[in-house]
């Protein structure tokens, strides 16, 4: 069942030096307990494309030009960015756990008073019911003593343990889809894989939807049913996350494949192959595909005509290139 | 110079694992810094004596200081009274200390009345920004452009009267600008911290972000500016006393007490001279207490003091 259909977003912001589509065209949809994977390298799109659905992009310098995002049979972008049918939807039916565990909690709140303002704003639950729904919280997210450091400041958590607490937050009023941005990505690699087991845990239990947005294609092979690759503010490949690792179809998805190392592999029996060049500039992009200038598989047609659609080449599977190779 | 090796000061029990550091009190921090040294500590106590003077005054002055005694005018200091009288036979000691309330009240409400109001202005203005950030700080810029013993006696000279509180308005309202200034500047700065997107991830309205998000991190700073604002709103009332718009006679005010001595300057200058000192103390008191509070809270300067 499609909980989330996000439909051709486009998020401009306009710079002293152009016109900047950071979200060009992006849509994807996400199903009833499912999760996914947005992946792409720094400045891709990712993080702009679920602030877009979450209308969380300041503006100005950033614009919503177009698209629709159908939650329960409404268009959320048709409402003000932060009117109250948005800020009733944020925070209890869609929430958001921040990159950096360090600077996403207030410092001069205690951790129960963040915790409680959530359950207070969207359940209307009393002070007292609130606590006690927080400390349950704290406890499901493994914050031992939870009773206790629920009357802490953030700045007696580690990093890990606060980004347990980002988790209590998002997950405190049962939303039905988590967008995790980058969540992982400012702790070390033992806790990264606590975080993200324990996520994982959660989610299957209370049947949410989690779309995780990292540029870390382990995280996504391990934990994602589903995979949407971007680049340049687009989405080139789509598909199941098995499918797509063995079988990539898009030269981006293969080229980012091929630069990364296995576990498991012999020394010098495959040798990485990096993709040469650097990503686009964003600024004033010309209407050709993006990846055109690194791609090693393009053919003439690529350089004439405007960057392909996505098409579909498989069950749910989809690229958008001229090229297919399927094979290779 | 072949020393031994730096050995670490952190104990380290049987099994090897170093100790937690010991957690220092904030407070503790705090107040080594801000009584350690002298200066802030000598700043502290006057503004202490300052408010309990203020507190006491009925209790602890000699005489009524609205009691006329024309015989003993113009005194110089005497054991019957320890400053001297004015020219109405007011012992100056009374005066000096019923003026302190008055100036305290002036300063701490005046200051209170523009904090709140230049707060939730710079907060609205950096919040918003757009059109709201320029009408804001625009009209901010104006009133800045004046100089503020001029809106100050603009304000009292229209509202004729001279009663406390249109003291207290003229001198709050000349301090908006500059307290409208400093929150919009660290708001503007807080509000780019995460923690504020994740408040607005969670639903939070537009008012409720900016009020226990932005404010409560904006605000630390500025308690040094309130503080030294309370100097310089007392300064302000003597200014606007001294030229006779500010509190009126007979009520004792350090201004106007200036203004009736200097009348006698030449026969005896302490009436001008005392209240002079009173003011000079506050101002100095209250500047070392802020300056105190910015270095022990100025995380620029941990383990630096």
């Amino acid at each position: 069942m499609v909980l989330l259909d996000v439909q051709n977003i486009k998020t401009y912001f306009h710079t002293e030096y152009g016109l900047v589509k950071a979200a060009d065209g992006v849509s994807f949809q996400v199903n009833r307990g499912e999760i996914i994977g947005l992946v792409g390298e720094s400045g891709c799109g990712k993080s702009v494309s679920i602030l877009s659905v979450m209308q969380l992009i300041t503006s100005p310098p950033g614009e919503k030009a177009g698209g629709k995002v159908i939650f329960e049979g409404k268009d959320l972008l048709q409402y003000t960015a932060n009117g109250p049918e948005m800020r009733a939807i944020r925070g209890s039916k869609i929430t958001m756990i921040f990159q950096e565990p360090m600077t996403s909690l207030n410092p001069v709140l205690t951790i129960a008073r963040q915790l409680t303002e959530t359950l207070e704003l969207h359940l209307d639950m009393d002070k007292g019911a609130a606590r006690e729904r927080a400390i349950e919280l704290l406890k499901m997210v493994g914050v031992p003593d939870a009773s206790r450091r629920i009357d802490d400041y953030p700045h007696q958590f580690s990093g890990g343990m606060r980004q347990r607490v980002m988790i209590a937050m998002a997950l405190s009023c049962n939303p039905m889809i988590i967008f995790a941005d980058e969540p992982t990505t400012a702790v070390d690699v033992t806790t990264q894989a606590q975080l993200l087991e324990l996520m994982k845990d959660l989610v299957t239990r209370l049947d949410t939807s989690l779309v995780i947005v990292t540029h870390n294609l382990g995280v996504v092979a391990r934990y994602a049913e589903r995979i949407y690759v971007m680049y340049a503010g687009r989405i080139i490949e789509s598909g199941l996350s098995e499918v797509i690792f063995n079988h990539p179809r898009h030269p981006y998805t293969v080229g980012l494949l091929n630069s990364v190392p296995k576990l498991g592999e012999k020394h010098g029996e495959r040798k990485l192959i990096p993709i040469y060049g650097i990503p686009p500039n964003l600024i004033n992009m010309p209407p050709t595909c993006a990846f055109l200038p690194r791609c090693t598989e393009k053919i003439g047609r690529c350089a004439k005509e405007p960057w392909p659609e996505l098409r579909s080449v498989g069950k749910d599977h989809y690229i958008s290139c001229y090229v297919d190779i399927k094979g290779k | 110079m072949a020393g031994k090796p730096k050995v670490s000061t952190q104990s380290v029990d049987a099994t090897g694992v170093m100790a937690a550091p010991p957690r220092t009190s904030e407070w503790r921090r705090f107040s080594r810094i801000f009584f350690g040294r002298k200066l802030y500590l000598i700043g502290f106590i006057i503004v202490v004596i300052i408010i309990l003077t203020a507190i006491f005054a009925p209790v602890i002055a000699p005489y009524d200081p609205l009691h006329n005694d024309l015989e003993n005018r113009l005194q110089m200091p005497s054991t019957d009274h320890w400053l001297g009288t004015d020219q109405l036979g007011r012992d100056m000691l009374s005066r000096i200390i019923y003026g302190t309330q008055i100036s305290l009240l002036i300063g701490f409400s005046a200051v209170f009345a523009s904090a709140i109001i230049g707060a939730l202005m710079g907060l609205a203005a950096a919040h918003y920004g757009g059109w709201v950030f320029t009408v804001i700080m625009r009209l901010t810029d104006v009133l800045m452009a004046l100089p503020s013993i001029i809106l100050m006696m603009l304000i009292a000279g229209m509202l004729k009267g001279g009663g406390i509180w249109i003291v207290v308005f003229a001198l709050g309202f000349g301090g908006i600008p500059g307290m409208c200034r400093m929150m919009c500047g660290q708001a503007l700065s807080v509000k780019e911290n995460d923690y504020v997107m994740a408040a607005r991830a969670v639903g939070m309205s537009n008012w409720r972000t900016m009020l226990t998000q932005i404010f409560p991190n904006a605000f630390p700073p500025l308690i040094v500016g309130l503080t030294m604002a309370i100097g310089g709103v007392v300064l302000g009332e003597a200014g606007l006393s001294f030229l006779g718009i500010g509190v009126q006679a007979p009520t004792p005010s350090w201004g106007n007490m200036i203004m009736d001595g200097q009348r006698f300057i030449m026969t005896n200058p302490m009436l001008s001279l005392i209240p002079g000192v009173a003011i000079m103390l506050l101002v100095f008191g209250f500047n070392m207490v802020g300056d105190g509070i910015r270095d022990a809270i100025d995380p620029r300067l941990r383990g630096v003091l």
